[in-house]
């Protein structure tokens, strides 16, 4: 079908974009600036969601902004994956600000203008991300997404900060500058073409040899999802406020760079050309050691949110291992991981956060009993915990099994083995940390003890989610219809 | 009106400069308006010949009807065009933006500084727009003239010293170039480019013609200062005076590569260059070299200012290296550099000269705080920075793409490493700079012992003309990237087609 | 040996300005008194002056002025017999921009003997440092 010219994506990404001017002039009124970054996010998602029924029935919404070389041009396109990743960005930041403006309140956080306004040009870039026709398209908005989260990860201008900020850059744009660049400029010699096609545009264009490096240098340029060694910025980012690592590290900034890898596997080289050159297996047992040792660096971790950020780098592998399997039930796993990840993940972060929030605990070792007094927080700790582990009744499981489903399709009996071990190894480090909440007793140490539920501005966002989570087991078909006409 | 406009653009300032010196006993307050209404005119003057020959072809201008060989000729194409746009826009903007800094550096000289400095645009847009070697030469030396005296009126203590060394150096400089034309006329008879580049057509084999190529290439790099023969950049471009390094430092190494340009593509002619000497591979070592060594030496740096000025030699680098590559990619590529790099300089200097018009020094420990106190400055500095590491939708990122092109086209992997590895390099000097400028002094503490927001009586910013025309050219990297495709298209992708083979 | 002689002799202008313009380079670089350098510099571009009116010259020529030309037809000229005009008329301007840069040197050069009162330069690399 011919795809439609829309202005829809522009619009999507603008949406945030415009809001930063009426974010700074209202710097001093909190509640209008707080009411604005919200419908923003409203807007952002109607325009999203607008688009939906149109990608639903197959058609594509293009729109070129510039060209610049032949065959090359800042262009969008809504397609049925980039629209779940947008779906999924978008209304994650509606919850998500609502939470921020609880716990910056509660923190009684300083400079939050700038922190609002970094955020929604967060947001654009990723949409940006979700919605590029090419991958000079992709890597310009994934750069703006590296340079203004860094502002949000250093927010807290002390030393630690300063230290965790240049780990961050020097992981994440050191990779993209030294390994994206020239593998896309190469890219465009060898294909003269950037754009995202479903055969992929490097069949038969260069020697497997140089095919394999080029995706090695994809695979590990792309370093914000974490694949092991370029992992280590996650957890330091990890000083920053909750709301940037919930949104950030457990959304849009990790997801963007697994996105950006599976766009490149699947539209630049394409599932048919790894296979013949069987280059799956290799990214697949490279995905399958971050897998492993993430959930074993996570279990020995004390600090919850550190143990979260390990926990993320073990389930953004499990996205790249059920794309890498090459089968059409391992990439459905793969590609609807990042969804319910999604929204698992940030139900965990918004209870940590929520903990800081209330009782300035970050060590788990400290919250032992805390939810007797913290029950729904605890509660929704809980099922965010079973979706990433990946039991039933919610959603992760239903990624996790068609992951399960995905390997044994492909025959690749030692990375179900990885699939089910770490599994395990999640349940081994997540359910500690609710029965010693729910069922240890309280620490006396003197401290007063009595703490209350957190803030209704924390608390509403990770029940929703925490709901979220569960009801994605009943109710997956949106995005498994998406994902499978992507994967056509 | 139409044919006149190559000789209106030069006589144009020089009219202006002379009537600035002698207003300079009469109404003193004339000067500076005179000056805007002169670089104006020039502006509108540049941008009306490049459209012109965007449309028909170059633009011929014989200085009172003598025709060539023994006439100087102008000549107008799409590369000087472009250059032209350049060099008066940025003059320009920058008598704009620096009527405070003039005022506050230059106080009782502000008239005399305004003469120079409409010189110096003389001199520069003469360089670019004549056809004639000799000609170029003295304009040449006029620019540098004005750029020594400019530069001496600078810091007390420092200046007329690092102006002193400028001279010796630019003199070499220029004195190597005109030996290399002395050559060059012996075995042509001729001044003019055009009518050289036809004549060496039949003499390519000639030592004398070697000899004329290599002075008038180390003389040109002397001016444009190459690594290793930089040495008078870094200490003339920072003890000068803010309206002076602004208008230095994008402008007259650019020119130099321009000049250079020409003198390879149009003068010698690609096949003489690349297939009669053997050069290329060595002279992109040397650029390679060039780069690195500019990026370490700026690492090394504690002073903000000195610290640009080593990046200005590791840009060169690019465009040496860029132009000796030969081959389409590379070339475009040098050439869009040429506009991008005077605009992210530009930038970058006009956001120092804020700073130090309120801070007076700008070494590192001075910094700290700065994006609170100065956040539009920084802002814009922050846009130009991440311009020169090469991140899209900045210029930056357009050029380096045509760069690395060419590179990989080449097979020059040691170019194309050197490219990375300045970006990243540039990436480090950055956000170092950021850092200290985001982090306060402030010690243990988290944010959340602030209660309150940072209130405006923090803030202490510029004045209003330097920042709305940082903003201006800041907002101009980001346009000049976008339509980085039509820039390519309709001017430099003709001129690079007609004279690569 | 008779070569390098003969080869010496029969272009004894070009190594007479390679000669000058090196002794003007040493001067610039190695000279420690900023006057010295700046008398250095202009035997550089003096030296390069040399060489264009040295290669104006052709055996046999005279000067290039017609005689008796003024108001009269225009006489028949063989070009041969004049010396070329042109480098010379090059060099009167080459002459003006060293003069010029001359100038503008000796003035930086007061300047600074104002500030530091030496013109040996690493003197006043001392005196700058203490600044």
């Amino acid at each position: 079908m011919e795809p439609i010219i829309s202005i829809k994506p522009l619009l999507a990404v603008l949406a945030s974009l415009l809001v930063i001017p009426v974010l700074i002039s209202s710097s001093d009124r909190p509640n209008i600036r707080e009411g604005w970054t919200i419908l923003a996010g409203i807007v952002k998602f109607s325009i999203v969601v607008s688009m939906l029924p149109a990608v639903l029935q197959g058609q594509e919404l293009v729109y070129t902004l510039f060209s610049f070389v032949p065959g090359v041009s800042i262009k969008f396109r809504v397609d049925s994956l980039g629209m779940l990743f947008a779906l999924v960005a978008s209304f994650l930041w509606i919850v998500t600000s609502i939470y921020s403006i609880g716990y910056m309140r509660g923190l009684k956080e300083h400079s939050q203008t700038r922190f609002f306004s970094f955020f929604a040009l967060a947001l654009s870039a990723t949409i940006g991300v979700a919605f590029s026709a090419n991958l000079l398209t992709l890597y310009m908005f994934y750069e703006i997404l590296s340079l203004s989260t860094y502002p949000l990860v250093v927010h807290h201008q002390d030393e630690e900060s300063r230290k965790s900020g240049r780990k961050y850059l020097i992981y994440i744009l050191g990779a993209s500058i030294a390994l994206v660049l020239p593998s896309m400029i190469v890219c465009y010699n060898i294909a003269g073409t950037l754009s995202f096609s479903s055969q992929g545009i490097l069949a038969g264009q260069a020697s497997p040899a140089v095919l394999a490096i080029l995706l090695f240098l994809f695979v590990f340029g792309f370093a914000k999802a974490a694949i092991m060694p370029l992992h280590a910025w996650l957890p330091a980012a990890m000083v920053a406020p909750t709301p940037v690592s919930a949104l950030l590290h457990a959304v849009a900034v990790v997801k963007v760079g697994v996105f950006s890898i599976i766009r490149v596997l699947t539209g630049i080289f394409g599932i048919e050309l790894l296979s013949a050159l069987n280059l799956g297996h290799v990214i697949g047992y490279i995905a399958a050691i971050t897998i492993l040792v993430g959930s074993l660096i996570a279990i020995s971790q004390n600090e919850l949110k550190r143990l979260l950020a390990f926990s993320t780098v073990s389930q953004l592998s499990y996205i790249i291992l059920g794309v890498a399997l090459l089968t059409p039930k391992g990439e459905l796993g793969g590609i609807i991981h990042i969804v319910m990840h999604a929204f698992g993940k940030i139900t965990l972060f918004f209870c940590a956060g929520a903990i800081m929030v209330t009782t300035g605990k970050k060590y788990i070792s400290q919250m032992h009993g805390l939810g007797k007094q913290m029950p729904i927080t605890f509660l929704a700790f809980f099922m965010g915990s079973l979706s990433v582990i990946g039991l039933p009744p919610t959603g992760g499981f239903y990624s996790k099994w068609y992951l399960v489903l995905g390997s044994l399709q492909a025959e690749q009996l030692p990375l179900l083995l990885v699939l089910l071990t770490s599994s395990f190894l999640n349940a081994v480090y997540f359910l500690p940390v609710v029965f010693k909440g729910f069922f240890a007793p309280v620490p006396s140490e003197g401290v007063n003890s009595h703490y209350q539920e957190a803030p209704a501005m924390c608390l509403y966002p990770l029940v929703i989610t925490g709901l979220i989570s569960v009801g994605l087991f009943f109710y997956p078909d949106l995005f498994k219809n998406l994902i499978q006409m992507s994967i056509g | 009106m139409n044919i006149q406009y190559p000789v209106l653009i030069i006589i144009i300032p020089l009219l202006a400069a002379v009537f600035s010196s002698a207003l300079m006993w009469g109404n003193r307050r004339l000067v500076y308006p005179l000056c805007v209404l002169a670089l104006a005119a020039t502006a509108i003057n540049t941008f009306l010949l490049l459209a012109e020959v965007v449309h028909s072809g170059p633009v011929n201008y014989l200085l009172a009807g003598w025709s060539p060989p023994w006439g100087i000729q102008m000549r107008v194409d799409l590369l000087n065009g472009l250059v032209l746009c350049i060099v008066s826009v940025v003059a320009l903007i920058n008598l704009i933006a620096s009527f405070r800094s003039v005022q506050q550096e230059l106080a009782e000289k502000t008239d005399s500084f305004y003469v120079l400095y409409l010189l110096f645009i003389t001199g520069l847009l003469g360089v670019v727009i004549t056809a004639d070697l000799f000609n170029l030469y003295v304009l040449l030396e006029v620019t540098s003239l004005a750029a020594y005296a400019q530069i001496a009126m600078g810091d007390r203590d420092r200046a007329p010293l690092a102006s002193l060394n400028y001279v010796f150096l630019g003199v070499i400089g220029a004195s190597f170039y005109l030996l290399g034309v002395g050559y060059l006329y012996i075995k042509t008879g001729s001044l003019n480019m055009m009518d050289i580049s036809n004549i060496l057509l039949s003499v390519y084999s000639s030592i004398a013609v070697f000899t004329a190529f290599i002075f008038c290439m180390v003389g040109i790099w002397v001016k444009m200062a190459l690594f290793p023969l930089h040495a008078w950049l870094p200490n003339a471009y920072t003890y000068a005076p803010t309206a002076s390094s602004r208008i230095l430092a994008p402008l007259m190494t650019k020119v130099m590569v321009y000049v250079m340009i020409r003198l390879m593509f149009s003068v010698f002619g690609m096949d003489y260059v690349f297939q009669e000497l053997e050069l290329s591979q060595h002279i992109v070592l040397l650029a390679s070299i060039a780069i690195i060594a500019g990026a370490v030496l700026a690492l090394a740096q504690n002073n903000l200012k000195k610290m640009l000025t080593y990046i200005i030699v590791s840009e060169i680098g690019y465009l040496v290296g860029g132009a000796w590559l030969g081959n389409t990619a590379a070339l475009t590529g040098t050439i869009l550099h040429v506009l991008n790099d005077a605009l992210m300089t530009f930038c970058l200097f006009l956001a120092v000269g804020n700073m130090s018009y309120k801070l007076k020094n700008l070494d590192f420990d001075n910094l700290q705080g700065l994006f609170s106190k100065m956040p539009v400055t920084m802002a814009g500095f922050a846009l130009a920075g991440v311009s020169i590491i090469g991140i899209p939708p900045t210029c930056g990122f357009f050029s380096k793409w045509f760069l690395i092109s060419g590179a990989l086209e080449a097979g020059n992997y040691l170019f194309l490493i050197a490219l990375i590895l300045s970006s990243l390099i540039n990436a480090i000097l950055f956000f170092r700079v950021f850092e200290i400028c985001l982090f306060e002094p402030m010690q243990a503490g988290h944010g959340h012992d602030y209660a309150h927001e940072h209130p405006e009586s923090g803030i202490r910013e510029a004045p209003v003309s330097m920042l709305v025309t940082l903003m201006l050219v800041a907002a101009s990297l980001l346009a000049v990237g976008l339509y980085s495709g039509m820039i390519v298209n309709q001017v430099v992708a003709p001129f690079v087609s007609g004279v690569v083979a | 040996m008779p070569d390098i002689l003969g080869v010496i002799i029969a272009k004894y202008n070009y190594w007479l300005f390679i000669v000058l313009m090196m002794v003007g380079l040493y001067a610039m670089i190695a000279k420690n008194n900023l006057i010295k350098k700046l008398v250095g510099m202009n035997i550089f571009q003096t030296a390069i002056i040399f060489f264009f009116i040295s290669i104006a010259y052709k055996k046999g020529a005279t000067l290039p002025i017609i005689e008796n030309a003024h108001g009269h037809s225009d006489p028949v000229i063989y070009a041969a017999q004049y010396m070329n005009p042109l480098p010379h008329v090059l060099m009167l301007t080459a002459i003006v921009v060293s003069v010029a840069t001359f100038g503008v040197a000796l003035a930086l050069a007061v300047k600074i003997y104002r500030r530091y009162q030496t013109l040996e330069e690493d003197e006043i690399r001392i005196r700058m440092r203490h600044k």
